[in-house]
């Protein structure tokens, strides 16, 4: 009875012990990244050929404001003490004040993110929607007129200017047309109406069962997130069309097919299932190059988003908004990658 | 955005807008006034520490002054605003002003003269960057409260010199010397910081508007003030957009989502003035354009090169062509509308001539390196100039980096020759006399990095004692000739090769009017704007 209490008590132990395992491994290297990115972008912030104590004083100060606030950021300190008291600030949530606009950096974050990963994830969705089954197509109809057309379409979306298509799809569909709203996030009549909970606007205005502010929010994001997600749907297609031609090549699809298996279930349940894994790695970086922001989208569509902030904050010396930036964009992509992972085990049997 | 884009973007919206005949627009309320504007230069909303353009145009409408000046008549200089009058000392150098009555800040306190002289006393103690504008005057924190006074509905200031009446009174106008809610703000102080970290994202004024909201990069909004002392505005409330990019500003006007674009390039404002409902309006401001000569450098130090310099550069190609309707030349450290101002501008693109002052000075074959910041116009002064002077043997590497880098060396007088911006802190003849012509101690030692004379290592050639004589002289008529002298001698002496100054161009909806951006001497108002 005790050796069979035992073995039970293994039974539950174990996988419970390799999940601790598996989890202090994750957190361990999810550290260790965070760390090596915080170094790496505090010494290239520091290294950089921009003086952040004139980006506060501006150039009409005086030699001893410029001493005095010199010593207020602590630049008189070695590097690495710096160092430890910036890491100290950022455990502890705290990414200083920003000097573009006296506000704690943390707090901008939560302001700019939240707009960036709203237009990102419809950017994303519009990509997956669109991309995967134009992909799927253009590899099964290969050489047909339709695997010429996404292949135009890949190719206009790898090669046109942003900030041109952006321009030109404002002016016809805001500008000529009138179907969607123009630059920003909301009409003016709109902003503040809605509580803000998450910070992205459509989620806001749905918990709030506003559909007015809905509706506006939705004309005003579905241009750029169109324009972002057309990007992501050229890569995503091309990238579909890749991994699908390979699997159709591969002799178990010409064994479905002789059993008489029908093309449907030959294409989708066959083939489409083993390309999903590297589709989630393709998705994946899509979506975090969208989450790092579209900085040109961005100032096309006046969206405040990361990207711009970031941008910004770089060429005005701002040093604690770039960091507290970089930081969240990194921790953006190590979030992303630990999900891809997550979902292999989902996709691939081999990976559990 | 590159010339390419710009040129991409232009050619696309105008043969859009040629094709359709221009959008159907929609309206702003008659009641709220919507502008585009790039606002991302606001660091703080502390008029002790606010001193950017973007920030200065919101707190002009938020806090009164004891003395400033009315938008639509900016030529009659400063007026009473929260002070109804004042009185000189004999001796000239305190200044007792009286306090309008009856006024109130959105709080609901009383202004009271005591707000008046803490304000000032709570700039200067708080020393941040154009505390300048005031300590300039002998205020120190430690004599501030012998220096500025207050008795129930007086406000007394005594300067350590007998200044120009006028140049105190212009300084006072400024927006540091703003008069803020003292009581309100001390409610929210913390650590000594005299409430500066709140005041920096909320407001406590008693003006034409108060601040709803700042969102960095996003927007500025105001509400009215229905008890305004001149009058309840007319737009009750104002908003303030951040659209960086030109061309998506000319698309909202054209749309009629807002009313005034204020940061049209030069593309959009040819492109949009022929649309109907649409006007443009120009206004001189003080930004002046000049390169400056590092007089460490042993060739560019001597006179001749200096001149020879002013006559390599293509005044007239540049104002007619990339900076048309942006720029006007001007070659005088006043800007145009300045007390003292000259028009004089006997500079013009001469290769034959510089070359023989080259020639004089026996400089051949000379290298040098210019710093621009980059920004387009900058970029392109810089390459007609590269153009000219090579015309007369000079070669000319441009060295094109961020504001911050550009300016660190400059002021480290590491560049041989810089491309720059200068824009007046106040609305008197000193603001530049005393940066461009002033410099008592040209020591490296010295570090008078504020000084634009002391970067360029000029020790001014007699023109620092001169100034010091302007500042101080009480019968306008001989000041402003002083001040004409002092820039005729600048002109054919100085290490500095002013060209040009800034024409603000904004587009406005056909309805909207007496809009003043504030001209070369104070920031935008819109309590008088009506539609």
């Amino acid at each position: 009875m005790a050796l069979s209490d035992t073995t039970g008590a293994r039974r539950i132990g174990a996988p419970f012990a390799a999940f601790a395992v598996g989890s202090l491994r994750t957190l361990t290297s999810i550290a260790v990244t965070m760390l090596g990115l915080l170094l790496v972008t505090f010494v290239i912030g520091r290294v950089m050929p921009i003086d952040p104590v004139l980006a506060i004083v501006g150039e009409r100060a005086s030699q001893s404001t410029y001493d005095a606030v010199y010593a207020q950021l602590g630049l008189d300190k070695p590097l690495i003490v710096q160092f430890l008291y910036y890491l100290g600030d950022v455990v502890r949530g705290d990414f200083g004040t920003s000097t573009l606009n006296a506000r704690p950096v943390s707090e901008d974050i939560l302001r700019v993110f939240p707009a960036t990963l709203e237009l990102a994830t419809l950017g994303v969705i519009f990509g997956i929607v669109l991309g995967v089954p134009l992909g799927v197509v253009a590899a099964v109809k290969r050489g047909t007129w339709i695997d010429q057309l996404a292949r135009v379409l890949a190719l206009v979306g790898y090669s046109m200017p942003i900030f041109w298509l952006g321009l030109i799809g404002l002016l016809i569909f805001y500008g000529i047309l009138g179907w969607v709203g123009g630059p920003g996030r909301l009409d003016i009549f709109y902003v503040d109406i809605v509580p803000q909970v998450t910070g992205m606007i459509l989620v806001d205005a749905a918990l709030a069962r506003d559909w007015t502010v809905f509706a506006n929010a939705f004309s005003h994001i579905i241009l750029p997130a169109s324009l972002l997600g057309y990007y992501s749907l050229a890569y995503i297609s091309r990238m579909t069309r890749s991994f699908m031609l390979e699997q159709l090549s591969a002799e178990y699809v010409t064994t479905a097919r002789v059993k008489g298996m029908s093309e449907w279930n030959v294409v989708w349940r066959h083939a489409f299932r083993n390309i999903r894994v590297q589709l989630i790695t393709v998705v994946a970086l899509s979506y975090a190059g969208l989450l790092e922001g579209s900085v040109l989208t961005e100032i096309i569509f006046s969206w405040p988003g990361i990207g711009s902030y970031i941008t910004t904050a770089l060429l005005s010396a701002d040093m604690n908004a770039v960091l507290g930036g970089t930081v969240v964009v990194g921790l953006v992509f190590i979030l992303l990658n630990i999900f891809s992972d997550l979902l292999y085990r989902v996709f691939d049997p081999r990976a559990r | 955005m590159t010339a390419y884009s710009k040129l991409l973007s232009g050619a696309a919206i105008g043969l859009a807008v040629a094709v359709t005949g221009g959008a159907a627009f929609a309206e702003t309320p008659p009641n709220m006034l919507v502008i585009a504007n790039r606002i991302d230069d606001i660091t703080s909303l502390d008029p002790a520490q606010s001193f950017e353009f973007a920030g200065s145009d919101v707190l002009r409408n938020v806090y009164g002054n004891l003395v400033n000046f009315d938008p639509l008549k900016l030529d009659q200089g400063f007026q009473p605003d929260l002070a109804t009058s004042w009185e000189v000392s004999e001796d000239g150098k305190s200044i007792t002003f009286t306090m309008r009555e009856g006024m109130t800040f959105a709080s609901g306190n009383p202004v009271t003269a005591e707000d008046a002289a803490m304000s000032l006393r709570r700039a200067v103690i708080l020393n941040k960057t154009p505390a300048f504008i005031l300590t300039q005057f002998g205020f120190t924190p430690e004599n501030v409260e012998e220096t500025i006074t207050f008795d129930d509905t007086t406000v007394t200031i005594t300067t350590d010199k007998n200044y120009a009446t006028s140049f105190v009174m212009n300084c006072l106008t400024a927006t540091i010397a703003s008069i803020v809610d003292y009581k309100t703000v001390m409610e929210h102080e913390v650590d000594g910081d005299m409430g500066n970290a709140w005041l920096s994202t909320n407001s406590a004024g008693s003006y034409a508007y108060t601040v709803d909201s700042w969102k960095p990069n996003e927007s500025v909004t105001l509400s009215s003030n229905p008890d305004f002392y001149l009058g309840a505005p007319a737009m009750e409330r104002v908003i303030v957009r951040h659209v960086a990019e030109s061309a998506s500003q000319r698309l909202l006007l054209e749309r009629g989502d807002i009313d005034i674009a204020r940061n049209l390039n030069p593309e959009d404002i040819a492109g949009i003035s022929d649309v109907d409902g649409v006007k443009i309006n120009e206004e001189l401001k003080g930004r002046l354009m000049y390169l400056g000569l590092n007089q460490t450098h042993p060739q560019l130090s001597k006179p001749e090169v200096r001149q020879a310099v002013k006559y390599l550069i293509d005044y007239e190609g540049m104002q007619n062509s990339f900076l048309k309707g942006q720029y006007t030349i001007h070659q005088n450290f006043l800007p145009a509308t300045y007390l003292g101002a000259s028009d004089e501008n006997p500079f013009s693109l001469n290769i034959e001539k510089a070359k023989e002052l080259l020639a004089e000075a026996g400089v051949d074959g000379l290298e040098i390196e210019l710093g621009v910041r980059e920004a387009q116009e900058r970029i392109e002064i810089a390459q007609s100039f590269q153009n000219t002077a090579a015309q007369a043997g000079i070669t000319v590497n441009i060295t094109v980096g961020t504001g911050a880098q550009i300016l660190e060396r400059y002021r480290a007088r590491e560049l041989d020759m810089s491309l720059e911006a200068w824009g007046p802190d106040y609305p008197d003849p000193q603001t530049n006399a005393g940066t461009f012509a002033y410099n008592p101690d040209n020591s490296l030692d010295a570090q008078a990095t504020g000084l634009l004379a002391w970067r360029l290592a000029w020790d001014t050639d007699g023109l620092t004692p001169m100034v010091e004589a302007a500042v101080v002289e009480n019968d306008q008529e001989k000041r402003v000739q002083m001040y004409i002298d002092i820039q005729e001698k600048f002109r054919e002496t100085a290490p500095f090769a002013i060209m040009f100054q800034q024409i603000e161009q904004s587009a406005l909806r056909e309805e909207v009017t007496d809009f003043s951006s504030g001209q070369a001497i104070t920031a935008a108002s819109y309590w008088q704007v009506t539609k």
